[in-house]
């Protein structure tokens, strides 16, 4: 078994870069149990929407300040 | 007139892309602006130095980077994000990730549930953190998880721009995404819990 420590950084190189079937078997056997990794998995899902957004308003941001 | 492969559109295409590059760097909407259009314009003008070698967008980065090198030359001014080389030596620490996990590999304190992150968005002061917990990640780290995530840019894109192999990359992304998730949970979504 991977330990929480190996399945984020998993979930965190899947974000990125398609994962094999046997990875991704890996991290949904370990999240269905685990509440901190299904976290983290939904979170690091929401801190990209977070990222694009804030990439899309840089324009506005930047203005206001100059 | 030349045999002009690389039609306006086509330049077009990148122009959102190279904004948010150059806005990175310059913090100025109007210089970034002006970066662009320079760029845009050499690269139709010298589009047959486009050897087909990289990428298109690759190329126009290329470009661009000079004519915002020529910028700071010119106002000899500092760059607000310089480039590469800064690779701290804390910055390479395995501690980086230590401070997250047990030495079993479990979480020390793990993510706690968010409730409905995404109304979040609608408050002014929910971007504010965000900038906050973002500016706080390591220069390096901000730069690769920028370039990704704001920007835009592909992951082996990022890995040329930052001198970073595949490997180091989603190390580097993976440590961004944890302080960054930390940090917001500390100062937005669950402020009870201590910062470390």
């Amino acid at each position: 078994m991977r330990s929480c420590r190996e399945i984020s950084a998993l979930v965190s190189r899947g974000l990125d870069n398609p994962l094999d079937w046997r990875e991704r078997l890996e991290i949904r056997l370990h999240t269905a149990m685990c509440p901190s990794c299904r976290n983290f998995q939904r979170q690091t899902q929401f801190m990209r929407k977070a990222a694009r957004r804030f990439g899309a308003d840089l324009e506005t941001r930047f203005g206001k300040k100059s | 007139m030349t045999d002009n492969s690389l039609s306006e559109t086509l330049l077009a295409e990148h122009r959102q892309v190279l904004f948010r590059y150059a806005l990175l760097q310059m913090r100025d909407p109007e210089l970034a602006d002006d970066a662009v259009q320079e760029t845009l314009l050499s690269a139709w003008q010298g589009s047959a130095g486009f050897a087909g070698k990289a990428s298109l967008r690759t190329w126009l980065i290329g470009i661009l980077k000079h004519k915002i090198a020529d910028h700071w030359r010119r106002s000899a001014h500092d760059p607000v994000l310089t480039d590469s080389h800064r690779l701290d030596a804390a910055e390479d620490a395995e501690a980086d990730e230590d401070a997250f996990f047990m030495s079993n590999g479990h979480w020390h304190s793990g993510p706690s549930a968010w409730n409905d992150p995404e109304a979040a968005f609608r408050q002014q002061e929910f971007w504010s953190v965000y900038e906050t917990c973002q500016n706080n990640l390591p220069p390096k780290m901000a730069k690769v998880f920028m370039l990704r995530e704001l920007v835009g840019l592909e992951a082996d894109e990022v890995c040329r721009e930052a001198g970073l192999t595949e490997t180091n990359y989603w190390v580097v992304m993976h440590r961004a995404r944890l302080r960054l998730r930390e940090c917001l949970e500390i100062r937005w979504f669950n402020s009870q819990k201590q910062e470390k």
